[in-house]
């Protein structure tokens, strides 16, 4: 047996000795719940001492699944793996399934077919819509065929017509985008860097809003000059830009350093939910105090 | 040492920041968090909206950054909630909550916020009158330019199916414009950005936002502060910022003990700092192998 291999046999079996034990004295990963006015909530520890508590098996699987796919994402850090591309298979999955069940019945049926039928969808599918046709219904008959065609693209002849709600899309998105950014990123962000460089207060002068406007403003400045290429960046403009590379630099570091905070709490969260639903090693909300 | 560290196997920088964020955990490490501006802005922003006002929350996020964004989401609608009971005691109008979202899973989180706060510590807000879920629209910002508009030209239902009509604290909302404030927590795209660029930045005078953004975001949205975002929450730091304020607030002043669920943002910031330190050093460390490397490099040649 190969020396990676018993390492690996070994952390197993003692994993699984683990758990073996934790489960069958503390009864880590098990979920109580309550009936609270019909429906099922989770229960706290008083709940299962005074016996109104049961046992939850879906929940409770959940709980094992959750912590499975945990570890089978986490053992990509290591090397990849039948384990890590199993999980990554199903998240792809499932999110694609969930994405389109969610998107048919949120807007299909209320938005789509609702307008066209609406008797007919609110008998069979949706009783809170309303029965009567909207005015100018027959304009949801536009979305209808573009989505007709836009499925033919499956279809193995013909398939060229789903370019036509393509293109429909492309161009309203690049429509609706181009005027987003021209007002909210462009106009404004202009109107934005237009700041007193000496900053007066009800009380007089602010020396640290002044500070803060002057860096902000020379920081655009230098930036602009670092992508401003009609001139060579040489003598004073070669300096100017090269300002401008740092005030890039800073805020590439900035951002990296957001990204890591981002990441950590991800991993914090994950490694939260194995210690505490999973393993009950922590219990930071007191939910089994008393157990 | 010098062979050691340039041949590391990068697993085992893997195993200390495992370590690094398991450990405080374990440990229950915990810091004080101290509010700076962007947090309070925020909070002033909550605390702005009148007596009977008119709140959206449009969840855009999904489990996989509940981490950073859950303890925003909860301190936001518990915020607002300690604001409704403040009214209802006082018998002046109370302040409306409609929760949307652009992800998919939305309303999966927004489910999970209203069990957690509204259902569990705010029992007597009633469904329809005082808060209500819209669920999901796919659409991207194409949702946001129309619900700018006409909130009932997409929104025919809530998201349990009820026409939108029978509920009552709809009656009246013609589109964001009814609303006193948007409060946005996003994970990325369509996310707080959207929101700037096609509710704030066309309609500054009708449309307020504030937002809480994972730390990828947040650089990216500084540039709109503060005039078309007066405050920003940015990653798990500004969440526990925003929730030591709210929790000061309402429960360090009314001499309450706050609940354990309402600390995640405090709990979370623990393993940070000792992943920050770690990463620190792993810079510091790397950035002296490289330079040494680099004057041996000059000297062999």
């Amino acid at each position: 047996m190969k020396r990676e291999t018993l390492i690996w046999t070994i952390l197993f079996i003692a994993g699984g000795l683990f758990l073996a034990v934790r489960a069958g004295t503390v009864g880590m990963g098990t979920e109580y719940v309550k009936p609270v006015d019909d429906v099922s909530v989770p229960a706290n520890a008083s709940d299962r001492i005074s016996g109104v508590a049961e046992i939850s098996w879906s929940r409770t699987i959940g709980i094992w699944t959750a912590a499975f796919f945990t570890l089978c994402i986490f053992s990509y850090l290591y090397k990849d793996n039948p384990f890590y591309k199993f999980a990554e298979a199903i998240v792809v999955g499932v999110s694609a399934a969930y994405a389109m069940v969610v998107a048919f019945w949120t807007t299909v049926i209320p938005n789509l077919l609702g307008k066209l039928f609406p008797a007919w969808i609110q008998a069979g599918a949706m009783p809170g819509l309303s029965p009567v046709r909207p005015d100018f219904w027959y304009m949801y008959l536009v979305p209808l065929v573009l989505g007709v065609m836009l499925l033919w693209r499956l279809s193995p002849v013909g398939n060229w017509i789903a370019r036509w709600p393509l293109a429909f899309i492309i161009g309203t998105t690049a429509g609706i985008r181009l005027v987003g950014f021209i007002q909210a990123d462009f106009l404004s962000q202009i109107n934005s860097s237009i700041v007193p460089l000496i900053a007066m207060t009800d009380r007089g002068f602010d020396f640290w809003q002044s500070v803060r406007n002057t860096v902000g403003f020379l920081s655009v400045l230098v930036c602009l000059v670092y992508f401003f290429f009609s001139f060579e960046h040489t003598g004073f403009v070669g300096k100017v830009s090269r300002v401008g590379i740092w005030v890039l630099m800073i805020t590439f570091g900035a951002a990296f350093g957001y990204t890591v905070m981002g990441r950590i709490a991800l991993l914090a969260i994950r490694l939260e939910f194995l210690f505490d639903d999973w393993l009950w090693l922590i219990d930071p909300t007191g939910k089994r105090v008393g157990m | 040492m010098y062979h050691f560290l340039t041949t590391l196997d990068r697993r085992w920088i893997f195993l200390l920041m495992l370590l690094a964020v398991a450990i405080p955990i374990l440990g229950q490490v915990q810091f004080p968090e101290k509010a700076t501006g962007l947090a309070k802005s925020t909070f002033d922003a909550v605390e702005g909206v009148p007596d009977g006002g008119k709140v959206m929350l449009a969840f855009d996020f999904d489990p996989p950054s509940e981490g950073e964004l859950g303890p925003m989401a909860t301190s936001f609608v518990r915020h607002l909630c300690e604001r409704w009971k403040e009214q209802k005691a006082q018998g002046r109008p109370t302040v409306k909550l409609y929760f949307l979202a652009l992800w998919p899973v939305g309303p999966q989180m927004i489910d999970d916020t209203i069990e957690k706060v509204i259902k569990a510590d705010y029992p007597e807000m009633v469904y329809g009158e005082d808060y209500v879920n819209l669920g999901f629209k796919p659409g991207y910002e194409g949702v946001i330019k129309v619900i700018v508009t006409d909130l009932r030209g997409l929104y025919t239902t809530d998201a349990l199916g009820t026409n939108i009509d029978q509920i009552p604290m709809c009656r009246g909302v013609e589109n964001v414009q009814s609303m006193d404030l948007v409060i946005n927590v996003s994970a990325g795209y369509p996310g707080t950005k959207e929101w700037v660029q096609y509710a704030a930045t066309p309609y500054p005078d009708k449309i307020k936002i504030v937002g809480g953004c994972t730390g990828v975001q947040a650089p990216i949205l500084y540039p709109y502060i503060p005039k078309q975002l007066p405050g920003l929450l940015g990653a798990i730091k500004g969440a526990a910022e925003y929730e030591a304020l709210v929790n000061e607030h309402y429960d360090t002043k009314k001499g309450r003990e706050t609940p354990a669920k309402y600390l995640e943002g405090k709990r979370r910031m623990g393993p940070q700092l000792i992943a920050h330190v770690l990463m620190i050093l792993l810079i510091v460390v790397g950035n002296i192998v490289y330079f040494i490397g680099r004057s041996r490099e000059g000297r062999s040649t």
